[in-house]
């Protein structure tokens, strides 16, 4: 089954990347945006058929190396 | 004075500290991570680099290799445990000290001598140094220090702020911040001082004629600390 993580930097933290492409794309003209943050995307393709079983192992993941939660907030998506 | 210097793949700086360990009486050996077990050290140095090519999050692979276990193990049993630049974005990551490095807040890789002010010297590395302000180099792509309101307070409840960014007068003002770190930190204790992350690299800093000597002083005093 494959489980999607998306991890997002927190509120608070400066993404000073984020800022950047928020710049660049100013700069193209598209001037409709009120801020850029950028993320992580996985897509992890675990053996086991059971959704949730999936999905809380995915979870683990993410508590224990894909993201640091002092910075980061993560969201898990079932994707199959 | 025994100590061990852990080689990741993609530390650059393990023998450059090797270097510097010896050079001022320090019986130093090499470990490789994959190593299960450390040898008997006084002090355990996580070096300079780019571990894991800086992949997911700096210092983020290495903080979950085979040896940090032991480091991990030996730092909880009080034994001093120094990372420096991407050594301290190990630490992080382990959660040994606390909060985190991010991305320079001007997107810029920063190789530069800076001065750095001592905050505490109620500890093993810093007491009886001579000196308030050091000249040591930076070299980093990461090195923006960043933690939690409540994490900042518990830090300086607890006197854990190790080194601050400052001129050559110890002024610790905003415009000699080169990479965002809030108030200006660049070290950083955890709460027993026996564990000690920092950006600056001593050890870039221990030949008159090549660098500066500050390194020198900082070893010096560290090893007569350790004796």
């Amino acid at each position: 089954m494959r489980v999607s993580a998306i991890i997002t930097l927190k509120k608070d933290v400066l993404d000073p990347q984020g800022k950047v492409i928020h710049q660049a794309l100013d700069g193209m003209g598209f001037e409709n945006i009120s801020e850029v943050r950028q993320g992580k995307y996985f897509e992890i393709d675990v053996n086991e058929n059971d959704p949730n079983k999936a999905k809380a192992v995915v979870e683990d993941m993410c508590k224990k190396l894909l993201a640091n939660l002092v910075i980061e907030n993560f969201k898990i998506i079932e994707t199959q | 004075m025994k100590s061990s210097v852990i080689t990741f793949p993609g530390s650059n700086c393990d023998r450059d500290m090797d270097v510097a360990l010896k050079k001022f009486g320090f019986t130093n050996k090499m470990v490789w991570h994959d190593d299960n077990k450390l040898p008997k050290s006084d002090l355990v140095v996580l070096p300079g680099g780019f571990s894991y090519g800086d992949y997911l999050r700096c210092g983020s692979m290495a903080s979950k290799s085979k040896i940090m276990q032991s480091v991990i193990n030996f730092a909880k049993s009080g034994g001093l445990v120094m990372g420096i630049c991407n050594g301290f974005q190990i630490l992080v990551e382990t959660g040994l000290v606390p909060g985190v490095l991010l991305r320079n807040k001007y997107l810029e890789f920063i190789c530069k001598n800076v001065f750095v002010k001592l905050d505490n010297k109620e500890n093993t590395y810093f007491k009886n140094l001579n000196k308030d302000v050091l000249e040591l180099h930076i070299a980093h792509n990461e090195g923006n220090y960043f933690c939690t309101k409540d994490q900042l307070k518990e830090i300086k409840d607890n006197n854990q702020i190790a080194i601050y960014y400052c001129n050559s007068d110890g002024k610790i003002e905003d415009q000699y911040n080169p990479n965002g770190s809030l108030k200006n930190i660049a070290g950083i204790f955890n709460k027993e001082k026996n564990v000690l992350g920092m950006m600056p690299h001593p050890e870039r800093m221990i030949d008159e004629s090549l660098s500066g000597e500050d390194g020198s002083l900082f070893f010096k005093n560290l090893l007569n600390n350790i004796r």
